[in-house]
Formats: C-alpha cells, sequence, structure tokens
C-alpha cells in the first residue's frame, strides 16, 4: 500500500516539476554564458565564411566563392594534407609511444614513480615554452648539430627549422615529447582497471606474454582506446601553438596546419571570410568525432 | 642472477629514457645561467664555461616577464575561479533535479566544449571589440571560462550524480532549501573533483597562447605564453635570456603540478576510465 503511494507520488512530481528560480539561475547562467562565447560565436563564423570581409566595412555576402577558392588553392591543400600527416604521425606516435611506456610502467616498483615523472613533467608545460626549449636545440651548432658531429653525420646538419624538407618534422617531434607522457596517464589509468584474474586464467591456459597482451589486454581497454581517438583527433585539429611558435607555418607553408593557416589568413591577411571558410572546413572534419564522443557521452548518461 | 640482470637491464633503459625526456629541461635551465660571451665564444651546444643569474634579471624587467606573469596569474586565477563555480551550479542543477531537457542541455555544454576554437575566433575577437572588451584581461577570462564551461559542467555532473540521495533527502527534511544543500551538502563532497579540475584548469588556462593573441594585442596586457614569443623577438640572439624567459613562464605550472600532483593525474585519467 505505502510502496503504491510512494510510486505515485514520485510520478506525479516528475511530470509536474518546476524548477524554482535559483535552479533556473545555476543552469541558465552558464548555459547564457556559454552561449555568448562559443554557440553564437560559432553560428557567426558559418555565416562569415559566406562573405567576403576585411574587418572595417560591412561584410559582403558572396556565396560560395570562398569554398570555391579553398579547393583551387594550393596552400590550403598543402595544409590539409599536412594536417592529414599531422594526424597520423603525432597521434599514431604518441599513442604507440604512450602505450609502450604505460606497459613499461604499469607495475608499481622502485623507480617507476620517477620514470613516470620525469615523462609526465614535460605535460604541464605551456607549447611555447616547449617550442622554445627545442628552438635552442635545432640552433646552428645546437645541441642536434653537436650529436649529429660527435658520431659523424655532420653532413646531414642543416637548418632545421628554416628548411622546407625538415621544418615539418622538427615541429612534431617537440610536440611528441610532451604528449607521449599524456598518453601514458590516460594509457596507465585504463591498464589498472583491467581484470588481474583474466590475466592469470590466460597464463594459466599457457598463454605467453605477447598473446595475454594482445588478446587480454588490449581488447579490455576499448573504451580508453576511444577517448584517446577522439582525444587525438581534435588536439590535431586543434594544434596550433607548438607551429606557430616555431614556424608560424613556414618556410613555404611546407609545417603549414589548418589550423595556422586559418589564423594567418584572417589575421594577418585579413581576409575575415576566407579564414572563417577555412575554420568550418576544420569545423567539418572535427565533427564525426565530437558526435562520435557525444554519442558515447549520451549513452554513459543514460 | 637472471632475473637481476634483467631488473638492471630495465632500470637502465628506463634512466635513459627518462634522460631522454628530463635533458632538453636540464639543458635549458643550465643555458639560463650562462653569460652572452661565454655563448657566443663557445657555441649555445658547448658546456657551460660561465655562472649568472644576470639572465633572470634581463628576462624578468627587461624583457617585461614580470608584467607579462602578473597578467597571467591576473587571467588565471579568476578563469579558474569562475569557471569552477559556473561549472558547479548548472552541474548541481542538472544532476540533482529533473530540470527539463536537462540531458539536452549538458551534451550541448559539452559540445560546445569540443568544438575547434578556430570556428569562434573571428566572431569572438569582432565581439570583443563590439563590447571594449578587446585587448583586455576582461576579454581573456570570459573567452576561457567560456569555452571551458562545458567541460568542467559536465565532469563535475558525472562526479555529483553518483552522490548518494539520502545526504541530500535528509538535508531537505531538516529544511534546507536549494542553495544551502548546493553550498553546504553536496560542493564540499566534490571537493576532490574541484581540485582535479582546478588543477588541470590552471595549467590550461595559463599556458593558452591561441586565445591569447586572438583578443589581446598590447605588449603591456599579454599573458606570459605570447609574451614569451615576444621576447624571443626582443633579445634575438641571447639565448641564455631566452632560456630564463622559458624557465620563468614554466615554474608556476611545474609549481601547481607538484603541489596537486595526486590530483592533476585523476584528472587527466577522469575521461580515460569511463
Amino acid at each position: 500500500m505505502t510502496a503504491v503511494s510512494s510510486t505515485n507520488s514520485t510520478a506525479r512530481r516528475r511530470r509536474s516539476f518546476r524548477p524554482s528560480p535559483l535552479l533556473l539561475t545555476f543552469v541558465l547562467v552558464p548555459f547564457v554564458v556559454e552561449s555568448i562565447w562559443v554557440f553564437w560565436p560559432a553560428i557567426q563564423g558559418v555565416f562569415f565564411s559566406f562573405t567576403r570581409w576585411d574587418g572595417l566595412s560591412a561584410p559582403a555576402p558572396v556565396g560560395f566563392d570562398n569554398y570555391v577558392e579553398l579547393a583551387g588553392d594550393p596552400v590550403f591543400r598543402g595544409a590539409l594534407g599536412n594536417t592529414v600527416l599531422w594526424l597520423l604521425l603525432f597521434g599514431g606516435l604518441s599513442v604507440i609511444g604512450g602505450f609502450g611506456m604505460a606497459l613499461a610502467l604499469q607495475r608499481e616498483r622502485r623507480g617507476v614513480g620517477i620514470y613516470r615523472a620525469a615523462l609526465f613533467l614535460p605535460v604541464v608545460f605551456s607549447l611555447v615554452v616547449t617550442a622554445l626549449v627545442w628552438r635552442v636545440f635545432y640552433q646552428p651548432d645546437g645541441l642536434v648539430d653537436q650529436v649529429l658531429t660527435a658520431v659523424g653525420l655532420e653532413h646531414l646538419i642543416r637548418p632545421w627549422l628554416a628548411d622546407p624538407e625538415t621544418a615539418f618534422y622538427a615541429v612534431i617531434i617537440p610536440s611528441l615529447w610532451r604528449q607521449i607522457g599524456y598518453i601514458m596517464v590516460l594509457y596507465l589509468a585504463g591498464l589498472k582497471a583491467v581484470d588481474p584474474a583474466v590475466h592469470e586464467a590466460a597464463k594459466v591456459d599457457g598463454a605467453n606474454s605477447w598473446q595475454r597482451l594482445w588478446h587480454v589486454t588490449v581488447p579490455q581497454l576499448k573504451g580508453v582506446n576511444a577517448v584517446i581517438l577522439s582525444v587525438i583527433v581534435i588536439d590535431s585539429l586543434r594544434s596550433f601553438d607548438i607551429v606557430w611558435s616555431l614556424t608560424r607555418g613556414g618556410p613555404y607553408h611546407s609545417s603549414e596546419l589548418l589550423s595556422t593557416y586559418m589564423y594567418s589568413a584572417a589575421f594577418q591577411s585579413l581576409r575575415l571570410g576566407y579564414g572563417s571558410a577555412i575554420a568550418v572546413v576544420i569545423f567539418l572534419l572535427a565533427l564525426v568525432v565530437i558526435i562520435g564522443y557525444l554519442v558515447r557521452a549520451f549513452r554513459e548518461e543514460s | 642472477m637472471m632475473s637481476r640482470l634483467r631488473t638492471g637491464g630495465y632500470h637502465a633503459a628506463m634512466t635513459m629514457v627518462s634522460l631522454l625526456w628530463l635533458g632538453p629541461i636540464i639543458w635549458v635551465v643550465v643555458l639560463s645561467t650562462r653569460t652572452f660571451d661565454d655563448i657566443a665564444a663557445n657555441g649555445v651546444g658547448s658546456l657551460p664555461h660561465s655562472f649568472t643569474l644576470d639572465t633572470y634579471r634581463q628576462a624578468w624587467t627587461d624583457g617585461g616577464q614580470l608584467q607579462a606573469l602578473i597578467n597571467s596569474l591576473l587571467v588565471t586565477v579568476p578563469a579558474v575561479l569562475l569557471s569552477l563555480g559556473l561549472g558547479a551550479m548548472g552541474a548541481f542543477a542538472l544532476s540533482r533535479y529533473r530540470i527539463p531537457g536537462r540531458r539536452t542541455i549538458l551534451l550541448l555544454m559539452l559540445a560546445g566544449n569540443l568544438l575547434p576554437p578556430q570556428i569562434v575566433l573571428i566572431p569572438v575577437s569582432k565581439f570583443s571589440e563590439l563590447t571594449g572588451l578587446y585587448d583586455t584581461l576582461w576579454a581573456l577570462i570570459a573567452v576561457q571560462v567560456g569555452f571551458g564551461l562545458g567541460f568542467y559542467t559536465f565532469v563535475l555532473h558525472g562526479f555529483m550524480r553518483d552522490l548518494p540521495n539520502e545526504i541530500q533527502e535528509a538535508a531537505t527534511i531538516d529544511g534546507a532549501g536549494v542553495g544551502q544543500i548546493f553550498t553546504r551538502v553536496i560542493l564540499p563532497l566534490t571537493r576532490p573533483a574541484l581540485a582535479a579540475l582546478g588543477a588541470l584548469s590552471f595549467t590550461w588556462i595559463f599556458n593558452d597562447l591561441l586565445w591569447a593573441i586572438t583578443v589581446v594585442r598590447t605588449e603591456a596586457t599579454m599573458p606570459v605564453t605570447p609574451a614569451l614569443l615576444g621576447l624571443q623577438g626582443q633579445f634575438v640572439s641571447s639565448w641564455s635570456v631566452i632560456a630564463a624567459g622559458t624557465v620563468i613562464a614554466a615554474v608556476p605550472t611545474v609549481a601547481v603540478f607538484l603541489a596537486f600532483q595526486r590530483h592533476f593525474i585523476s584528472g587527466l585519467a577522469i575521461g580515460a576510465v569511463k
């Protein structure tokens, strides 16, 4: 009897719940702040991509002109290719490195704390700090050149950041240096959640350590892998600071990413409409991952 | 014997890797204490032949790092507090009460945080010009809070949702209102998550470059990250001064990391185990 009446009352409460003004404020204030600084600007950004605009006079609508121009712009195509290459190299190598280090450092033993801290330390640096640290390295007669001379490879020496052949890779190395520790921490958290009983069972059944890694550990990391994949794609498309600090996308656009090209088109060439169109392309590339991430988040909520 | 060899090999390999990671940092710290003449004579890559701390004075006063550091803290501290405060408010209402459409609101907010910032850069810079906030630290605080809120709200929501209902019911029976339940009951229980997010957001906001160069132009208003790029232009080949500036810019986040190490790591791992 009491049980019935209590379910009735919760059902009624659910239907007729009217949030108090205070609760509404709690929800609305953050939502409005985000609307002003994110949602509304994002809508405007899409709108601007259909205009020609120098930032001073009013934006003039030009339809799809900016997108048509993008399709024939070799710098844009180069930046798009570099962004994909960045995603593959930066993403792939940081996953391999991060996962490898997590495996090596997952068991608590003497010294592991220090090794983990060493790998993690660069994660707290800004990308500008990271860039400057490495810029010193790449200087003529800097450490890189000295090491190459010491091992007799001095013929390879070149102005690493100023040579279009090497600039892109010279930028990727510092970003990996900083990213691997981050991915390692994510995998360490994931490995902690792997059920040790299954491992034991597989060991008893005679599986070697490689088989156990591949058939027991890896399948249980599906959740972490999904998170890391989204993190990497979103981070890659956002990558800007490190490239901007080291090369500004140069020389001759050889290290140009979509994000740096967007910034220089908008704020240096003052082609705000064209810059917006590049931003929309970045947004569309990110959209797939964003939706995937949200679907996962949505599922967890329910 | 075999196992001792293996342990030795393991530690040797890991020490190598750690040195590879720490080496660049140590190198820059050492470089920052060398004199201009030493570097001019022996090159950037050589071992130190001199010791000075004057490089720090130059970066600190002549290079404007002091002002830049102050600017950074003036942005970072309020932005962290506001982000966490607003995020906690939203998360509390959305997780503890049946607000109509709450799931949609939450996911919309998270989606906003996942957007590539490029799509909002131009409108945000124009909007801050329009409101007179352009080139002030207010603009930077506002955009940092606005852009981060979705993530903080989402993470805190996940945390608050899992708190037991009984505590809240007991407080309601004792006559506590919504405001009191928030400040006296839920917020104190959320402290670990707040600490983790606080440490994380401090480094994110402090380390940012893109927003800063989008809404701030004048050197006197620049936070430390873009100022460091300016320092590089100002002291073109004074590598030791640039190195000193780099160390100065890195110290605050390293300090926060060391002070909140546990929280920091657990904060990063929040998303991973889900």
